[in-house]
């Protein structure tokens, strides 16, 4: 789908981080973790509050430098290169984060203006994004008088425009309904199987389902990665039935 | 630098600006009060003195004396009474500034080559009109004792006198105005410039929209001057109305270099930008950001000698204006105004505010920065 930027060549990974680590002080928020995302994949990073969680999505988006390890975002250094990184991700938190006060059409053409979009591709980004997010009716609509679904796809939508190689979904659906959130998975499934990479965190465990891989974090550590069954079969082999949820209390427990 | 995306900040800036309703009457009627205020109803000059006036002597002098004050435009006897009482009265009511008592016994002691005296009370709870008021009385007295001396000893002197030939300077007429209204304009941009960015910086942390903004490209001082540059032109553009209202309404004189006072406004945005955008780093909502502003305007107004001179406060608060820009702002456009000087004079206030503005502009950035991480 993407011509415009740089992607990475040779590499399939879009995420690689070796023994990262970030201390505040004397506290380790985040103590040599070790993960890979492939390109293309949805990727779920869990963990509950305080976890570290936060912490390493800010490393990996290039806000946070990390303390020691090594990593590549995108096929940037995550040291060196904290703004090459910006520039190739896209990010969307639950908390909705643009302008209430400006229409659909203005907050897409602000973010086009941030993300250095070409002028020339303006017109051509703007007419997919509304199309793809269905927004084009109420372009010139104040955000603020849309509904919570409609606002979170223009959110993605923004985070889209200057078409990155990953997302970064923090905590996208809580308190979304059932029905909403359905559609954005779809949305995002849509997305991963043109390319992009997936990279959600989320302390809630239906969510992770959609994922093809997870990695769960507690106390600033690993304590599990792989798909979703094989975490569930490892944290509780003796219960049937078990779900991600069993498993994550298991391992948080711990 | 990327053009386009402060081009793109600075137009966002201005949409959310105007679309806020409650901006509008802020950006245009704010200056209009202001100056309307400064110019009108704050106003140190004195037009008339209302006279209230006991004579106990009825003579040929003290009849001299009545016709000296009410030939004199200033006062105006507005009240003739037969009992000290009754004056006392008045002035308690605020209904005279001044009360002339002349005694019985004022014709017969000038005769006799006496003093005699004339009692003059005065309502001093405004002192220095009450001031200014007392020495109108005395130069009446001065050429009433001339007066008597001529009539009563009609020989020719036979030696000159002295005539001192008042010319005020740069406010001949001694309007209050024109001390009031060239700070006003400064103190408009003031207002303006230091209350909006800071604000503007508040909206996006509070909104949540700082939080998308950290994650894109955006560099720091990208987004300071996106936050910064919109308020400068609104800034300059109230500016120029005031001053426009200032010189055709006000008749406020413009003897010195405009340019020269448009650098220096432009000096003086850099000091309070700063200072706007540090507000921004120590507040966590709008309403905060709105209550350290006017704790911040506030003694900068009282310390700067817009009203009250920096000469007459202590030693150690005098020292404190020297921090303060709003001080070297008025010395500047008082200057250029009323006195018409250039960079001959001013120097030193342009050195002081440059260094004041970089510095404190400077810490702002600094600050901005560090709270971005």
């Amino acid at each position: 789908m993407n011509t415009s930027t740089n992607r990475q060549s040779g590499n399939s990974d879009a995420i690689q981080v070796k023994d990262l680590e970030k201390r505040f002080g004397k506290f380790v928020a985040v103590n040599k973790v070790t993960f890979s995302v492939r390109r293309g994949e949805i990727f779920g990073f869990l963990g509950s509050n305080g976890s570290g969680k936060s912490t390493t999505i800010r490393m990996l988006c290039g806000i946070l430098t990390p303390t020691a390890g090594q990593g590549t975002v995108a096929g940037h250094d995550i040291f060196r290169e904290p703004e090459e990184i910006k520039q190739s991700i896209g990010y969307m938190s639950q908390k909705f984060s643009l302008y209430e006060d400006l229409s659909p059409f203005e907050n897409i053409r602000f973010y086009l203006g941030i993300y250095n979009v070409s002028p020339t591709l303006w017109a051509e980004r703007i007419s997919w994004v509304l199309d793809m997010t269905q927004l084009g009716d109420v372009r010139d609509r104040l955000t603020r008088e849309l509904p919570q679904g409609w606002r979170q796809r223009l959110a993605l939508g923004c985070a889209l425009l200057h078409k990155p190689d990953i997302l970064f979904l923090d905590e996208p659906t809580s308190g979304v309904d059932p029905l909403t959130r359905q559609h954005f998975w779809d949305f995002i499934r849509q997305l991963a199987s043109q390319g992009i990479t997936i990279f959600v965190t989320t302390h809630y465990m239906d969510e992770a389902r959609h994922c093809e891989r997870i990695v769960m974090i507690n106390q600033g550590a690993i304590v599990a990665a792989g798909t979703p069954d094989e975490i569930i079969r490892k944290a509780c082999p003796d219960k049937e039935n078990a779900d991600l949820n069993d498993a994550f209390i298991t391992l948080m427990k711990n | 630098m990327n053009f386009l995306r402060i081009r793109e900040l600075v137009r966002k800036e201005f949409i959310q600006l105007f679309r806020d309703k409650r901006n509008r009457p802020i950006l245009i009627m704010a200056p209009l009060i202001q100056i309307l205020i400064f110019g009108y109803v704050v106003n140190f000059d004195i037009t008339s003195i209302r006279v209230a006036l006991l004579n106990l002597s009825r003579t040929v002098e003290s009849r001299t004396i009545v016709d000296a004050f009410s030939a004199n435009h200033m006062f105006q006897i507005i009240n003739v009474v037969n009992d000290p009482k009754e004056m006392e009265d008045l002035l308690l009511r605020g209904k005279v500034d001044i009360g002339i008592k002349i005694g019985p016994d004022l014709s017969r002691k000038i005769r006799r080559g006496e003093t005699a005296e004339i009692q003059i009370l005065a309502d001093g709870t405004v002192s220095n009109m009450t001031a200014i008021r007392v020495s109108y009385v005395m130069t009446v007295m001065e050429r009433l004792n001339r007066q008597f001396l001529r009539d009563l000893y009609p020989v020719q002197m036979t030696y000159g006198r002295i005539d001192g030939r008042l010319r005020t300077w740069y406010n001949p007429n001694l309007y209050s105005r024109h001390f009031f209204v060239p700070g006003i304009v400064a103190f408009i941009v003031m207002l303006i410039s230091l209350l909006f960015t800071s604000m503007a910086v508040i909206k996006e942390k509070e909104g949540g929209t700082m939080e998308q903004l950290i994650v894109t490209p955006m560099k720091p001082y990208e987004l300071i001057m996106g936050k910064t540059i919109p308020y400068i032109i609104i800034s300059l553009i109230q500016m120029i109305c005031v001053l426009v209202f200032a010189v055709y309404w006000f008749e406020l004189p413009i003897r010195g270099s405009l340019p020269l006072f448009f650098l220096a406004i432009c000096l003086f945005l850099i000091s309070t930008m700063g200072i706007g955008l540090f507000i921004s780093t120590i507040s966590a909502t709008q309403q905060q950001a709105m209550m350290t502003t006017f704790f911040f305007i506030q003694p900068s107004f009282l310390l700067s000698g817009f009203v009250f001179p920096i000469a007459n406060m202590p030693v150690v608060v005098q020292w404190l204006t020297y921090l303060n820009p709003f001080r070297y702002i008025l010395v500047i456009i008082r200057g250029i105004f009323l006195k018409g000087v250039g960079m001959h004079v001013l120097w030193p206030q342009y050195v002081a505010l440059t260094i004041l503005g970089l510095a404190v502009f400077t810490a702002a950035v600094l600050r901005f920065h560090k709270r971005l991480d």
